[in-house]
């Protein structure tokens, strides 16, 4: 019995209104089929009554007369072969005499005239005590003996104040019975109607209920294994509590992805903290060193002594250790420089400077910047950040591919500047979007995988946000930087 | 008792035949005023027959017909009284309210002071009739009256000779008393009926005109098949038609050769077809002689 209560609510809702609704009409049948069986007797009592008062009061006088013939042709008249057998027609009608003797009988054979009526079986035995003890018996008598297949109304025949005997009508109950079944067939034809047309109704309406319920379920039970999904907004437009419900669990939903991004970020960004001050932290130990040895391989390359040999030696020192120290200083984002504000011309500079890149590349560019005279933002850094992202965008894109790029204040965040920078090349993956601003994560070949770490190290100090996220088929790295003292709230666009 | 009482009032009686009044008007204008004693009435107007269940007389159309062919015959108003008793019949010819009645030969001996044989019918050829002694069909354990005894009877008539006389004498031949041989006795007033009675099971056995089962038996052989013929009794005279001493010779003359002529006509005989009779004959009051026996058993006569 358990699993029947375990039972999803798509079958329980329509299997348990079915029961209910098969119940209703099962219940409201049976009442109905038991008044009809009562009415069906109640009409038969009646027209017995009356048949019984109009053969009673015409049976009389042969009774006084001892007119047996009469008396036979009386009590046969409503008796007919040939018409249609109703439950209101009579199937025997028998004269008692005073002794309770049969005086006629319109079926002879059975109950043939003279015997005595207590002799004609059970029935009669149990009519007859009714009749013996006429005290308070109310007319008509209806007697409906136990286990019997008939129904009896007696009333008695008086000629002014003598009784004379008994008249007795008989109704066989099998008639009644293909009668009552034929009522019980149309009621059940009717009630499986009704049900052929309610349950398909009840089937549609419970699944509908029930599946927004389902789906609730279903996403609450994987929320531990995938941030959940936000209901679809049609599934249930309603206000009631199921609706309110949902609101609800949309609602958490939403909160519980802006924690999840916001655990991301954080994680994300002392990460590239922790990286950031390593780095720094070593690349001030190379560089104290470092220094010293650029000072004694240029001292030594000013004498004038050495052999030729030594001296490409030293020359080969000297580019190696010039490579350390750009590497290391570009390791070393420096951004405490005193800069003048951004102006229109340091785009056009931009523009010209990553021309020769997209033309060789074919590449479409989509160029929308609008600003006004300066932008209190620090032009050269701002300048790298740019060169950085769209030389990325460049190389990233396909070839005749299309990059775009969209700098300006947006509506919603007034206070910041806004860069984004698209490219229609191969999209990130989840691996590369977790460590893409950490340094040597170059995504091609040929890169050295710091320009974005500088990139991110520049917004970082002043205060901004980048976020990259794959959009609409494309890549798209937003930067927000904050213009003047109030910083920008968030990283996305 | 609805027949017409007021005969001696001319008046009421032309208001209430209007036809006889139209066909007969100056004789009976001239009659009315003066007055009209019943026996001119008799010879000169309507003509009443009594109709008894001597034979299947609620076969109506047949009447109709009957009377209308008995009236053009006659050149004489005719009509017919129907009584479901010979006892009602007998009364109204004692009262002179019949002219002429087809009665059965038991109640012709009983009123053989009052009226005259006018002709005896002649079925199967002979004047001549039974009565039959009918169980059901499925009763085949009765061989004779003698094994009806204790049992519910049903008679015809007590003024009916087979279907009351006959079986009482047979009873009272086999040396039983009729009073109380029988557990219970009814009248169905009608031999029709004393079949009915047997084939239904009400009656266990029942005596019958043999005329009568066997003109059953042509035309509705479905109840005669029920029953079964136990024995048959000796011939009787059958059933004659009697006149009433009032009527006058030449009415009496007019009706007799009326009935004896009848199987002379194709009209008549195809009547005496329906009726399953051969014919008329005068008859002789010796015909009876075997009723008036029985009724002297019975101290009747």
């Amino acid at each position: 019995m358990r699993w029947l209560f375990n039972l999803s609510f798509r079958h329980k809702i329509p299997l348990w209104t079915s029961f209910l609704i098969s119940f209703s009409i099962f219940i409201v049948g049976a009442a109905l089929m038991t008044r009809a069986y009562e009415d069906m007797k109640s009409a038969v009592v009646i027209s017995a009554d009356n048949l019984g008062h109009t053969l009673a009061n015409t049976v009389a006088p042969t009774l006084l007369h001892d007119d047996v013939w009469r008396a036979f042709e009386i009590v046969r008249s409503p008796l007919r072969a040939e018409i249609a057998k109703t439950p209101v027609q009579v199937d025997a009608v028998v004269v008692l005499t005073r002794e309770h003797k049969v005086f006629v009988s319109s079926d002879p054979d059975a109950l043939p005239m003279l015997s005595e009526a207590t002799a004609l079986g059970p029935d009669w035995e149990r009519l007859g005590e009714y009749l013996r003890a006429p005290a308070g018996i109310k007319w008509p008598l209806v007697l409906e003996p136990a286990g019997s297949s008939y129904l009896y109304v007696a009333l008695p025949i008086t000629d002014k104040d003598a009784q004379l005997g008994h008249l007795v009508l008989r109704y066989a109950k099998s008639v009644f019975h293909p009668w009552f079944i034929d009522t019980l067939w149309q009621g059940l034809a009717l009630g499986l109607l009704v049900l052929a047309v309610l349950i398909p109704i009840n089937w549609y309406w419970g699944g509908r209920m029930a599946k927004p319920l389902v789906d609730l379920a279903q996403r609450m039970g994987m929320m531990m294994e995938k941030p959940p999904e936000p209901l679809p907004p049609d599934l249930y437009p309603y206000h009631d509590e199921l609706g309110q419900l949902f609101q609800a669990y949309d609602r958490m939903v939403l909160a519980l992805r802006d924690k999840a991004a916001l655990e991301n970020e954080m994680v994300k960004s002392e990460r590239l903290a922790a990286i950031g001050q390593l780095t720094a932290g070593i690349a001030h130990e190379i560089n104290n060193p470092l220094a010293g040895l650029i000072t004694v391989v240029d001292t030594l390359k000013l004498r004038r002594d050495l052999d030729p040999r030594v001296l490409r030696n030293l020359e080969l020192i000297d580019r190696g250790l010039m490579q350390i120290r750009d590497t290391v200083a570009a390791l070393l984002v420096q951004t405490k420089v005193q800069a003048r504000p951004l102006n229109p011309h340091d785009l056009e500079d931009i523009r010209t400077l990553i021309q020769p890149q997209v033309g060789k590349r074919r590449i479409r560019l989509d160029w929308s910047a609008t600003m006004p005279a300066e932008l209190p933002a620090p032009a050269s850094l701002v300048r790298q950040i740019l060169i950085n992202l769209l030389l990325n965008a460049v190389q990233a894109a396909a070839e005749d591919g299309h990059v775009s790029l969209w700098l300006g204040r947006r509506e919603d965040v007034e206070s910041c500047l806004t860069i984004i920078v698209r490219n229609d090349g191969e999209l990130l993956g989840d691996e590369q979007l977790s460590h893409l601003f950490e340094p040597f994560t170059s995504t091609r070949a040929g890169g050295h995988g710091l320009g974005l770490w500088v990139t991110y190290q520049i917004v970082t100090q002043l205060e901004g946000r980048i976020a990259a996220r794959n959009i609409d088929g494309e890549v798209e790295f937003v930067v927000n930087l904050p213009l003047g003292d109030s910083p920008c709230s968030t990283a996305s666009p | 008792m609805h027949q017409d009482t007021s005969v001696k009032l001319p008046g009421g009686n032309l208001r209430r035949n209007r036809r006889r009044w139209l066909i007969d008007s100056a004789c009976l204008a001239a009659a009315g005023l003066i007055g009209l004693s019943r026996k001119s009435q008799a010879s000169s107007g309507k003509i009443r027959v009594g109709m008894t269940p001597a034979f299947l007389h609620d076969q109506h159309s047949l009447l109709g017909e009957w009377r209308d062919f008995m009236a053009a015959s006659l050149q004489r108003p005719v009509e017919f009284v129907q009584r479901d008793s010979y006892r009602e019949t007998m009364d109204l010819l004692r009262l002179e309210k019949l002219e002429f009645a087809w009665i059965c030969d038991y109640p012709y001996l009983h009123l053989k002071k009052e009226v005259r044989l006018l002709a005896v019918p002649l079925y199967q050829g002979q004047p001549l009739y039974r009565s039959y002694l009918i169980v059901r069909k499925d009763n085949a354990q009765v061989k004779s009256m003698t094994d009806l005894a204790g049992s519910v009877f049903a008679y015809a008539d007590p003024y009916s000779n087979t279907g009351y006389l006959a079986p009482r004498y047979e009873i009272r031949q086999i040396g039983r008393d009729p009073g109380s041989f029988f557990r219970k006795t009814f009248f169905t007033w009608s031999h029709r009926k004393v079949v009915e009675a047997v084939a239904s099971g009400l009656a266990r056995g029942g005596a019958v005109d043999s005329y009568i089962w066997d003109t059953l038996a042509h035309v509705e052989p479905a109840l005669t098949e029920r029953t079964r013929i136990v024995s048959r009794s000796p011939e009787y005279g059958f059933p004659p038609f009697v006149s009433h001493h009032s009527v006058s010779a030449a009415d009496f003359q007019l009706m007799q050769q009326h009935l004896l002529g009848m199987a002379k006509t194709d009209a008549g005989r195809r009547l005496l077809e329906h009726l399953h009779l051969d014919g008329f004959t005068t008859g002789s009051p010796a015909l009876y002689e075997g009723v008036a026996k029985m009724m002297r058993a019975f101290g009747e006569a």
